[in-house]
């Protein structure tokens, strides 16, 4: 065989290894009840829940739970089907994380808790513009 | 009044260098055809023409910001009255089209050096380059024909891009004042960063432009000598210009690295390995005619993957997958436009050329410079294409969607994991090839010979791995190979500069460069394999059951004034302060108001982080007013300290608020502290219950656990807000109250007025007490204070040390400073070939 036959199948091996392991490895976004799912099945992927968070009537949020040394907290989330799933997060309430129109959390079930390792907050005015605000 | 003029010269000069462009791809055209000298200046002339419409249009748009002609969009988005100029300039490109306008003004001027350092290659050359300029400018036009829009102006008045009732009411409404730039954009890099990013951008276009005219022209290979020169300035501008952006993004932001793969990044890393790749096939091509088909294919590639990343950052397809690409305008049809445009163009013209070029005749040897350069250049590139596969999920996603189907993939939840763990042993692979490539490139090689060469480099970096490994317990697998072809990559390296720059110094521009590469691939090592968060809670508990074990908790909470320890440290929170352009750092709490949004006036004495003193009365100015920063004091039990100052910075108009760190910098490793939270200034404060105590002058009492002392009383003849007449009467007392770092002096006042008693209590912020004056007992000679308290001031803060940052600087500059020593060499390489005629 030649040199550039093998060094071809030795590219192309390695190629084949990425594109599996991009598919393997791509998590995905879903719903709390899918990622539900997929934690009973046993697969611990992390995964991607767009929602928003629980309000009142009154539009205040609530559900947000802070630990005493404030390290940590809890919050309500409802998905893009209306279900609705507390929250943890190990590290300290985002400062504008009241204010956050939509969030995306990153994580999966643990103990039968949802554990998001990282939030994504889209606040309002940060992209698009609503008026002058004279 | 709107001044509708400028705006109005503004779009007709967009207008104009859309139309010379096209002009001048055509005059260029006819000249390569024709060969006439009148097509010869008239294209040149037109491009002349087009570069002046360009910088018409710059200084346009620019004068539209620093005048403030809020009654324009983009200056009322972008720029705000009290930006300082630097900043002005950085507004000028925070909006997508001032972005596009930067990248057409660099194509525009290096336009004109091509037309003046070009001879036979200049017409057909110069025909592809105007015709890469024609779609930049469509993406900024502004002009819509048969109900499509086409680009989006910059000159755009406000009244007709945003729906508010106030422009129904008056048509002329103009704003007091813009919305600012963009907090993260305030920063220095932003100033710099970006006019060097797309001069990387730019002059990705001339080797690729190059290459289109020698394939159209049928001269395959004599194109790589004159874009050699600038395939390498390119890779060198673009190079300065990632890592300008990751030392921004290491300064500004706050996760903490310098790189965090997200898709920004990615889609400009991309295009730059490809480039490099090209590069190391163009220095082949003559003897290997595989290599002068990789170097079409490589550099066509290249510019083809910077058009894909305009259009991944700028078509809103990325969406959630980042968190730092620009808005949607609505430009995603036209930038596909261009991607197809030139891919088809390009697959067009390679496909007819490579059939004209002969198959090599005989196989490669292995001992030949061109295969190591080969298995580099496959190697970068297969770096490229495992980043590029998963950076285009939400396109995989698109497509999918296209075609009826539905997919929800979502980005790796770990990127900086995943890519990781794949780019790792990329570098090995580079490491490795860059160390033994050298060698095959300045020497004829054959077994007895390698050995020979290789033996001495082997042994000395085997040795210093070894004592490295040691001495840092470094034990993970991937890193310890890391770090030994790193190592290699050096020593070799530094053998063949060593024996290259005696003969010729203007020839080691590689060797340079190698260096460069492994110095920077261990500082990435070192610094991001063993970053180190020092701020990991060690307390070993959890405030809740539910949660899981696993669960680390990475930040440390710092009340004001209570020192705590973390690793070597004892840290101490001091407080907020506010940072003046004269005097260093000035406690926030000794501030009592603004003159101007620039200029704050003193309370109280105090002295500023500069050893200044400042009386009560003196005004300070400052650069930012959404600024504040957080003292923190750094002490080690051997009495050494340093104070480090942490940013946030709020900005009202855009409601968000941008963390940013603080770094203190040693010659071994970086310390980098940033804030995550800190109590939210606009929620209300929860006070306790007033306690009433007792005191007497001269006996010390109690304050929120702090010692106090009652001074005494005195007479206050004016109170602000509050007219004293005849009969009132005002008493303050005064208290003097023992914090851990100074004593406070607290004021609270009693009045007497109409016969009606009223109290106006003194607050002690550091101390978090309110002190009231609940009653005197004259008879008993003593007061009766109401002491409310609150939560202590607090911030939540993550420090992680980063060490050998350094060594990754240090490359950059090697790096930088071999890719200019090859730049000119080939470039010296083509001026002295094109005036002997033989371009």
């Amino acid at each position: 065989m030649k040199k550039t036959h093998i060094v071809g199948i030795v590219v192309i091996a390695i190629a084949i290894v990425v594109i599996m392991s991009t598919a393997g490895d791509a998590s995905a976004y879903v719903s709390f009840d899918d990622a539900k799912e997929m934690y009973e099945a046993g697969n611990k992927n992390k995964i991607h829940v767009v929602g928003t968070l629980k309000k009142d009537h009154s539009g205040q949020v609530v559900g947000i739970e802070t630990s005493p040394d404030l390290l940590s907290f809890k919050f309500t989330m409802i998905d893009e089907n209306n279900v609705q799933q507390e929250v943890f997060h190990a590290n300290p309430m985002p400062t504008d994380f009241l204010r956050s129109e939509q969030v995306v959390v990153v994580g999966s079930y643990q103990n039968n808790k949802f554990i998001a390792e990282k939030i994504l907050l889209k606040c309002p005015s940060k992209y698009q513009e609503e008026g002058v605000n004279v | 009044m709107i001044h509708e003029l400028i705006g109005n010269i503004g779009h007709l000069l967009v207008i104009v260098s859309f139309v010379t462009s096209a002009l001048a791809t055509y005059a260029f055209w006819r000249s390569h055809v024709t060969g006439e000298k009148t097509w010869e200046s008239l294209s040149r002339y037109t491009f002349y023409f087009h570069t002046l419409a360009i910088i018409g249009v710059c200084i346009t748009l620019f004068l539209i910001i620093s005048n403030h002609y809020f009654e324009y969009h983009y200056a009322f988005s972008y720029t705000s009255k009290i930006l300082p100029v630097y900043y002005q300039v950085s507004s000028f490109w925070n909006g997508q089209e001032g972005s596009f306008l930067l990248w057409m003004f660099w194509n525009a001027v290096l336009g004109v050096i091509l037309i003046n350092t070009n001879k036979t290659w200049k017409a057909p050359m110069m025909m592809m380059f105007s015709f890469t300029q024609l779609f930049l400018v469509s993406m900024i036009m502004g002009v819509v024909i048969f109900d499509v829009k086409i680009g989006s102006s910059p000159f755009m008045l406000l009244r007709d891009v945003v729906n508010d009732q106030v422009f129904d009411l008056n048509p002329n409404f103009i704003p007091e004042d813009g919305r600012g730039l963009n907090p993260l954009l305030q920063n220095y890099w932003m100033v710099i960063h970006p006019p060097t990013l797309f001069l990387g951008f730019a002059t990705t276009v001339i080797p690729f432009a190059y290459c289109m005219a020698g394939l159209y022209t049928g001269k395959f290979k004599e194109w790589i000598r004159p874009a050699l020169p600038w395939a390498q300035f390119s890779a060198v501008v673009l190079g300065i210009g990632i890592l300008m952006g990751a030392y921004w993004a290491y300064e500004t932001l706050n996760f903490g690295g310098y790189w965090n793969w997200d898709p920004v990044e990615n889609a400009v890393y991309v295009p730059w390995l490809v480039l490099v790749g090209g590069i190391h096939t163009m220095i082949a091509f003559r003897k290997n005619e595989t290599a002068l088909k990789a170097s079409i294919v490589l550099v066509v590639a290249a510019y083809v993957l910077i058009v894909y990343s305009t259009f991944l950052t700028r078509s809103g397809i990325l969406g959630n997958a980042s968190v730092h690409s620009f808005t949607d305008l609505g430009l995603s049809g036209q930038l596909l436009i261009y991607l197809f445009v030139f891919l088809i163009l390009s697959i067009v013209l390679i496909v007819k050329a490579f059939r004209a070029i002969p198959s090599p005749k005989e196989e490669v040897s292995a001992y030949s410079r061109e295969f190591w350069i080969f298995m580099g250049a496959i190697t970068l590139s297969l770096m490229a294409f495992q980043v590029i596969i998963p950076t285009s999920i939400p396109v995989w996603n698109a497509i999918v969607e296209a075609f009826g189907g539905s997919s929800n993939m979502a980005p790796p939840a770990d990127q900086v994991g995943f890519y990781t763990k794949f780019q790792l042993w990329f570098a090995v692979a580079i490491a490795v090839l860059s160390g033994t490539g050298q060698f095959f490139w300045w020497k004829k090689m054959d077994a007895k010979e390698l050995k020979n060469q290789l033996y001495a480099p082997f042994l000395i970096s085997l040795l210093i791995s070894a004592l490295i490994i040691v001495l840092f317990k470094i034990h993970e697998f991937g890193y310890i190979l890391l770090l030994t072809a790193s190592t290699y990559s050096i020593v070799a390296n530094l053998k063949i500069f060593i024996s290259v720059a005696k003969s010729n110094i203007k020839l080691s521009g590689g060797a340079i460069t190698h260096i460069g590469v492994a110095m920077m691939l261990l500082g990435i090592l070192f610094s991001s394999g063993y970053s180190k968060i020092l701020s990991t809670n060690n307390t070993g508990l959890l405030w809740s059951k539910e949660f899981p074990d696993e669960v680390n908790q990475n930040n440390l909470l710092l009340f004001l004034n209570e020192p705590r320890q973390m690793a070597d440290y004892s840290l101490t929170y001091k407080g907020m302060r506010k940072l003046s352009t004269d005097y260093g750092y000035v406690d926030l709490n000794d501030i009592e108001g603004a003159l101007s949004p620039l200029e704050l006036r003193i309370g109280e004495n105090t002295i500023t982080s500069d050893g200044i003193e400042l009386k009560k009365g003196d005004t300070i100015r400052i650069i930012n007013p959404e600024n504040s920063y957080f003292e923190v004091l750094y002490s080690k039990a051997n009495g050494s300290e340093f104070t480090l100052f942490p940013r946030v910075q709020m900005n009202e108009s855009m409601d968000m608020i941008v963390y940013s760190p603080d770094i203190k910098r040693t010659l071994t490793a970086d310390l980098y502290t940033h804030v995550r939270t800190f109590p939210d200034p606009e929620q209300e404060v929860d006070w306790s219950e007033i306690q009433e105590v007792k005191a007497e002058p001269g006996k010390p009492f109690f304050i929120n656990d702090y010692v106090a002392h009652f001074v005494g009383m005195e007479p206050v003849s004016n109170i602000e807000g509050i007219d004293l007449n005849e009969g009132d009467v005002a008493v303050k007392a005064v208290i003097e109250i023992e914090g851990e770092q100074k004593t406070y002096v607290a004021e609270p006042i009693y009045v007497i007025k109409d016969n009606l008693a009223g109290r106006i209590p003194d607050q002690v912020n550091d101390l978090a007490a309110r002190i009231t004056i609940q009653s005197i007992v004259p008879e008993e000679n003593s007061f009766v204070f109401g002491v409310s308290t609150t939560q202590k001031d607090w911030i939540i803060m993550e420090a992680v040390e980063k060490p050998g940052i350094n060594i990754l600087w240090l490359g950059t500059f090697l790096l930088v400073i071999g890719f200019g020593v090859a730049t000119v060499r080939r470039y010296t390489d083509f001026v002295k070939m094109r005036d002997k005629g033989m371009e």
